[in-house]
C-alpha cells in the first residue's frame, strides 16, 4: 500500500508503550484479529511466552474468551480494528450481565483520511455502538495521549470490572507503521 | 435416521458423574437446564445469552486453568453460531478442554425449527477438519462414558456430537444473575473477590 502521509519523528514510541503498559498490568492473554496499527504489540505478545496470544476468526470470539480467562483469574486484552466492533455487539451482553473486566484497544478506520469508503459506516459508528452496549471509550489522536489513556482504561477495567475501550485514531496511526 | 437416540438428561448426568474439580460451561437454553438438572455446582458457569460464546468461555478457562478439566456442554444451534471458534480453539489446542455438543438437530428453545445439523451438517467432522485431537459422533451411553473418561484424562482437545432425541423435558432453571454465577466460580477456584 502506498501512503502519502509523511513520516514524522515523534519522541514517543506509543506502539511499544502499549505492550509495556499491558505487561505492567499483568496481562496474561492477548486476543486479536490482526491490524497493522497493532502490529508491534501483536509481535511482542506473540514472542512473549508468559502471555497466551489467541488469533481469532472474528472479534466477537474475544469477548467470551476473555470472560473465561477472567473466571480463571487472569487478565487479558482484546486488540482489533474498528470494523470488528460491529461483530461484538450482542456478545458484549456477557460482559454487561456478569460485569467481567474488559479492555479493548481499537485501531480506527473511517475517522480521518480514509481512502476506502467501505470502512466509513462502521468506523464512524464505532464509539456510539460501544457506548450503547455499556463500554466506556477514550480516543487517542496524538502519541502522548496513548499512555495515560491505556493506563486509565486498564485501571478501570481490571480494578473496577468495567468494559473499557481506547480508540486509536487514524491521525495517530497514519503517521507511522503503514509507511513501508 | 437409524440411530437410537439418547436422552439428554441421561447423557449429561453420565458426563458429570464424579466430576470433582471439572469446570463446566453451558450454552444457553436446554444445555444450561440439563447441567442444572444434574446438580447445581459452584464450578458451573451457565450462559443465558451471548449465543455462540460457550466454547470460547471454555477456551479462556482452559488456558487460564491448565490443571482443571474444562467441559463445555452446549447445543448444536449454539455451536453453529461459533463455527469460527472451532478453528480458534484448534489453533490453541489445550489438552484440558472438551466440547460436548448435545445434538438433536433442532433449535429447541425457539419452537423446534430444524437446525443445520438436522439438515446434514456434522459438527464433529467440522472439529476433525480443523484438527481437534479427538472427535466423535456418540450414539450410545458407552460412548458417553468414554467421553467422560477423556474429560478427566486431560490429554487431548476433544469434541463430540452426541445424538440425543428432541423430546422436551422439564426446565430446571439455574440462576440468571451473571455476577453471582461469576463470583461463585471465582471463589470456588480460590480467587479473592
Amino acid at each position: 500500500m502506498t501512503r502519502t502521509t509523511p513520516k514524522t519523528k515523534s519522541p514517543i514510541n506509543w506502539q511499544s508503550q502499549v505492550y509495556d503498559i499491558l505487561k505492567e498490568f499483568h496481562v496474561k492473554h492477548m486476543a486479536y484479529v490482526p491490524d497493522a496499527g497493532h502490529a508491534t504489540a501483536i509481535d511482542k505478545f506473540e514472542a512473549d511466552n508468559e502471555v497466551t496470544s489467541v488469533v481469532l476468526t472474528t472479534e466477537e470470539e474475544g469477548i467470551p474468551y476473555l470472560a473465561g480467562a477472567s473466571l480463571g483469574g487472569d487478565r487479558g486484552v482484546l486488540l482489533m480494528q474498528s470494523s470488528g466492533v460491529g461483530n461484538c455487539i450482542n456478545m458484549l451482553s456477557l460482559q454487561n450481565n456478569a460485569r467481567f473486566p474488559l479492555l479493548m484497544l481499537i485501531t480506527m478506520r473511517g475517522d480521518w483520511a480514509e481512502f476506502n469508503q467501505w470502512q466509513n459506516p462502521m468506523g464512524q459508528a464505532t464509539e456510539a455502538a460501544l457506548n450503547l452496549m455499556g463500554v466506556r471509550t477514550w480516543r487517542a489522536d496524538r502519541p502522548e495521549e496513548v499512555e495515560p489513556l491505556v493506563r486509565g482504561a486498564a485501571t478501570m477495567a481490571f480494578d473496577g470490572d468495567q468494559a473499557c475501550a481506547v480508540l486509536l485514531g487514524q491521525r495517530l496511526i497514519g503517521k507511522k507503521e503503514w509507511t513501508k | 435416521m437409524t440411530e437410537a437416540l439418547l436422552k439428554r438428561r441421561d447423557v449429561v448426568a453420565e458426563l458429570l458423574k464424579d466430576r470433582a474439580e471439572t469446570i463446566v460451561v453451558t450454552g444457553l437454553g436446554s444445555s444450561s437446564y440439563d447441567v442444572m438438572a444434574a446438580g447445581d455446582h459452584d464450578l458451573n458457569y451457565y450462559l443465558w445469552g451471548a449465543m455462540g460464546g460457550a466454547a470460547m468461555v471454555g477456551l479462556g478457562l482452559a488456558k487460564s486453568r491448565p490443571n482443571h478439566n474444562v467441559l463445555v456442554v452446549t447445543g448444536d444451534g449454539e455451536m453453529l453460531m461459533a463455527m469460527g471458534a472451532f478453528a480458534t480453539i484448534a489453533v490453541q489446542a489445550p489438552k484440558n478442554l472438551t466440547i460436548a455438543i448435545l445434538d438433536n438437530g433442532y433449535y429447541g428453545e425457539t419452537g423446534m425449527q430444524l437446525s443445520h445439523s438436522g439438515r446434514g451438517v456434522e459438527l464433529d467432522k467440522v472439529a476433525a477438519s480443523v484438527k481437534f485431537d479427538w472427535t466423535a459422533r456418540i450414539t450410545d451411553m458407552a460412548g458417553v462414558a468414554d467421553l467422560r473418561r477423556r474429560v478427566h484424562a486431560r490429554d487431548a482437545l476433544n469434541c463430540a456430537a452426541i445424538a440425543i432425541d428432541a423430546v422436551e423435558v422439564e426446565r430446571v432453571l439455574p440462576s440468571r444473575d451473571g455476577v453471582y454465577i461469576k463470583n461463585r466460580v471465582k471463589a470456588a477456584l480460590g480467587q479473592i473477590l
